[in-house]
């Protein structure tokens, strides 16, 4: 993972948050992706969505596995603890860091070769689990790094550069995510920052596993007339469902949507996702509907993006396991150790 | 003729695997070990859950021999299916128990027949279909009291503490008990030669499994997150720690759990969970046997190069490929030692009985946390899963777990620029923080890819050697903090020495008697940890011929000694065996005498 380290100086009259900060404070290391890729986009996204929320840089772990997308998280939040995996692994490394301390937020960033072919195990169970996390596929359909072979998400219609035909259906992430019991799905497009920033802005306050599929052209490999994955084609086939919202707690509804063309969300910390409705079939909430809209609209030949399934009440997997709201990883040896006396109990159990 | 032997015997079963039968030979063996006398009762048991032939062997030793030993005194036979081979194993004299509701001739004038109609009786007595196959087992335990003239109140309290909660259930079972009793008292009163006399012989141990021990060192060693999945023999291992933590690990008040139990999708999965809990401060480990430790071999690759402390428990059994899993073998010493890709090596840690699982367990947590990276401990399936007579566990409440180099959020503070892998101390080992740790310092990167003192991605190829250099630095300072190994002698005294480790030490210590009674003077190291501490080489260096008694078809250990240490080969000789039946002290003897009257012990049985 190449990098290349920003100076520090801030213009005195930038924009700062309820921190303080300004976004230059969760910006990362230089990109070194290729000009133009869809994952810096997706990466000043991220920026954008913390800043507006007016995150701790620093209260975050941004986790991920091997490929193009796996060297974004080092292009924002220079303040949070990153952890760059192995191949398709992200999942269980942020499965058992959220174990240990419930208590920061875990961003974990996979491409479509990483999370839909070496790791479709790990990511199935990571949804089934309901994990505490946003979980992000920065989908470009190919394997950029290893120079442009087809991935598990490229269309079957959509062929390579080289004029190669793609020779297996594409595995659609968010329809699995949906079965799998994730309880926050959208899809959204790089190149929509309106959409995308307040449906990060969602996903960071959703209280569960927060999956999003944000289609990301490469321009190096994926970005012909032929392909399904380019900026050209995703701009003429985005089907977009809502025109999503987010209200931080405590604020002031100031969306300006007409009455009854809305869906509202409230989320388990407070906010709210107001979701002005394109699609007149929608319905967040409605898990058989969400997978209906999916397969409809690729039916249809179009890309349905937006929110596309929403449970702001499910349990995450602390929930589930029961564990302490204390962290683990505070926990010492006087809440740990059951101490000698215990053991001669145990000692007499065994005779 | 019949063998006569008090206290000093030992017991097969052969019985039809799912019958029930493995918890009735378990309690006669408890009723031995509760007369005073050392048990070590091995469950020989196949891959299945119902219908196969399965056999339950106990030795009882009053000196304390708890190895395996070959030639069966008592033979339980209540499987016709395994009947002829099951007879074989008979020593002449011994005594042949078997169920003659319906009669069989098994063609041995040598052996002494006890003919039991355990079926016939079983229907008199019970009604429900379930009981009167469940009970058999129970009527040979009772048979077996009263031949062997035990004290059939321990067996009456056995079975009221195995269903304390469930009194209903007493009543049958000792009803069961008694049938077998007191059939054989009208029978058989006077007619076996062996006989358990109670001693106190067992004062201050305890009937344990390795794996159980190790779970519940990993409670007392302060885990908090057990990513695993199920694989025999391991499983029983990361069951223990669950059962121990629900037990002992619940907040009071609000009923929540310090612990997280979670079983993964795969072995890969439960390493990275185990890998993400640590690198997060919690101490966390996983459990999984020979093909579990090759699916995790990337991972453990990642943690040594990253620089993340990790527990694994490794319950070796038959290998290669999927082998024998319900066997034993010593057989993944090489690949745990260098599990993964590239130059690495790990730390092992190789206890020998139950207790030693339990206490190696706590200190692997304090070794992987002090020199942040993976340590392995490794069991095999005779310690894991067969119960023996250990010594008590103990825990000093002084003790202090060791979180090794952590910077709080007041030491970042004062530094002012902080390395996560700079080589502070000069012992190899970086300092490291925790995620959430500091608002503005302390933020680094982990990967498994180069990187530089900062953690700075580097493709620096001198770089990169730098910080692989560093990391055997650290190796070598491990060395002086992993368990020293076990000496038979205080001071050597022979040219000849004997290597070993782990489950091995029970059939050694008898060996080393009757090698002592034959006046062969052999003196003896155990080894205890990898890498290999400076005691270690000083044994190999003091003796000009050395074996080295192994579980497996290679010699691993000896490989390793060599390329650790540049060995000469000649002077390390391999005592073998990989059948899958834990070694015995006959085999150990039988191989050195033969290599020492010039006969090459290259070979196993």
């Amino acid at each position: 993972m190449t990098y290349i380290v920003k100076p520090k100086n801030h213009h005195p009259l930038l924009e700062k948050n309820e921190l303080g900060l300004t976004r230059r404070d969760y910006e990362g290391a230089v990109s070194t992706l290729c000009a133009g890729c869809g994952h810096d986009s997706i990466s000043s996204a991220i920026v954008e969505a913390c800043f507006q929320l007016s995150i701790e840089s620093y209260k975050v772990a941004k986790l991920s596995g091997i490929g193009c997308s796996s060297k974004a998280p080092a292009y924002f939040l220079n303040q949070s603890h990153g952890f760059n995996s192995v191949h398709g692994r992200m999942p269980s490394i942020a499965t058992g860091a959220a174990m240990a301390n419930h208590e920061l937020l875990y961003l974990g960033i996979s491409g479509d070769g990483d999370s839909a072919s070496i790791g479709i195990g790990q990511f199935i169970h990571c949804a089934r689990r309901q994990l505490n996390m946003t979980y992000i596929v920065e989908n470009n359909g190919t394997y950029g790094l290893t120079k442009g072979q087809f991935s598990a998400t490229n269309d079957l219609e959509s062929k390579s550069k080289y004029g190669d035909d793609n020779l297996f259906p594409s595995i659609d992430l968010p329809s699995m995510a949906i079965q799998l019991g994730a309880s926050f799905v959208a899809r959204s497009f790089s190149g929509d920052k309106e959409q995308l920033v307040p449906l990060l802005k969602a996903a960071l306050s959703h209280k569960g596993f927060s999956f999003l599929d944000i289609i990301s052209p490469c321009v190096t490999f994926n970005n012909h007339n032929t392909s399904t994955k380019s900026y050209d084609y995703i701009r003429e086939h985005n089907d977009a469902l809502s025109r999503p919202d987010f209200v931080p707690s405590g604020k002031e509804i100031l969306t300006d949507y007409p009455k009854g063309s809305t869906v509202d969300v409230p989320l388990h910390d407070g906010s709210l996702l107001s979701l002005e409705k394109i699609s007149e079939n929608y319905d967040p909430a409605d898990k058989i509907k969400a997978i209906q809209n999916i397969q409809e609209s690729q039916r249809d030949g179009k890309v349905l993006t937006g929110l596309l399934y929403v449970d702001p009440e499910a349990k995450d997997l602390k929930e589930i396991l029961n564990v302490s709201d204390k962290p683990l990883n505070e926990m010492d040896l006087n809440d740990l150790c059951p101490g000698s006396e215990k053991l001669k109990d145990i000692n007499s159990g065994l005779k | 003729m019949k063998i006569k032997s008090v206290n000093d015997f030992v017991i097969k079963f052969a019985n039809v695997n799912g019958s029930g039968s493995a918890s009735a030979n378990q309690m006669f063996a408890k009723g031995v070990f509760r007369s005073g006398i050392p048990v070590s009762p091995k469950n020989i048991f196949p891959s299945n859950i119902q219908g196969l032939p399965t056999w339950f062997e106990v030795r009882v030793n009053e000196k304390g021999y708890l190895g395996r030993r070959e030639g069966i005194d008592l033979f339980v036979a209540m499987n016709p299916q395994s009947y002829q081979k099951d007879v074989e194993e008979l020593k002449a004299g011994g005594y042949l128990i078997y169920d003659s509701s319906w009669k069989r001739d098994f063609g041995r004038e040598d052996i002494n027949i006890l003919e039991i109609p355990l079926t016939k009786l079983c229907v008199q007595e019970f009604t429900n279909p379930k009981q009167r196959l469940l009970f058999k087992n129970l009527g040979y335990v009772g048979l077996l009291a009263s031949i062997l003239e035990m004290d059939k109140d321990i067996y009456i309290s056995l079975i009221e503490e195995q269903f304390k909660g469930k009194e209903k259930l007493i009543e049958p079972n000792v009803k069961a008990l008694n049938i077998g009793y007191n059939y054989a008292e009208e029978n058989f009163k006077d007619y076996c030669d062996i006989k358990v006399n109670k001693s106190n012989k067992t004062d201050g141990l305890i009937l344990t499994s390795g794996n159980d021990a190790a779970g519940l060192g990993c409670v007392y060693g302060g885990a908090t997150v057990c990513a695993w999945y199920p694989i025999t023999p391991s499983t029983s291992l990361a069951e223990s720690y669950s059962k121990y933590s629900e037990k002992m690990r619940v907040e009071i008040g609000t009923e929540k759990n310090k612990f997280a139990f979670i079983q993964a999708e795969d072995e890969l999965a439960a390493m990275g969970m185990t890998i993400g809990a640590n690198w997060n401060g919690a101490r966390a480990f996983t459990a999984t046997s020979g093909p579990g430790v090759s699916l995790m071999s990337e991972f453990i690759g990642l943690a040594y190069f990253a620089e993340v402390p990790t527990v694994l428990f490794n319950v070796q059994r038959g290998g290669p490929s999927t082998g024998m899993p319900t066997r034993t073998q010593q057989s993944d010493i090489l690949c745990s030692a260098y599990a993964s890709h590239g130059d690495t090596k790990h730390i092992l840690l190789i206890p020998s009985d139950p207790k030693e699982c339990f206490d190696f367990a706590v200190e692997a947590f304090d070794l992987a946390d002090r020199l942040q990276t993976p340590v392995i401990v490794l069991l095999d399936l005779d310690l894991g899963m067969n119960d023996w007579s250990t010594k008590e566990f103990e825990w000093d409440d002084n003790n202090q777990y060791d979180r090794g180099k952590v910077l709080s959020k007041e030491d970042l503070d004062v530094i002012e620029k902080f390395g996560r892998y700079l080589d502070v101390d000069g012992d190899g080992i970086p300092y490291r923080t925790y995620p959430g740790t500091h608002p503005e310092k302390g933020a680094y990167f982990t990967r498994g890819t180069s990187h530089d003192e900062y953690a700075g991605y580097t493709e620096d190829g001198v770089k990169n050697a730098e910080m692989l250099t560093r990391l055997v630095k650290k190796f070598q300072t491990a060395s002086s903090l992993v368990p020293s190994p076990v000496f038979n002698q205080e001071k050597n005294t022979s040219s000849m020495g004997i290597i070993y480790f782990g489950s091995t030490d029970c059939s050694m210590q008898e060996a080393l008697d009757v090698l002592d009674e034959q006046n062969l003077n052999i003196d003896a190291m155990r080894i205890r940890a990898f890498p290999f501490n400076l005691e270690v080489w000083e044994f190999i260096e003091d003796h000009d011929l050395l074996f080295i008694v192994e579980q497996n078809r290679d010699g691993q250990m000896r490989t390793l000694i060599m390329a650790e240490g540049g060995i000469i080969p000649d002077k390390l000789v391999s005592i073998l065996c990989f059948d899958g039946q834990p070694i015995t002290a006959e085999h150990i003897t039988n191989k050195i005498n033969a290599h020492i009257s010039g006969k090459p012990a290259l070979v196993a049985s």
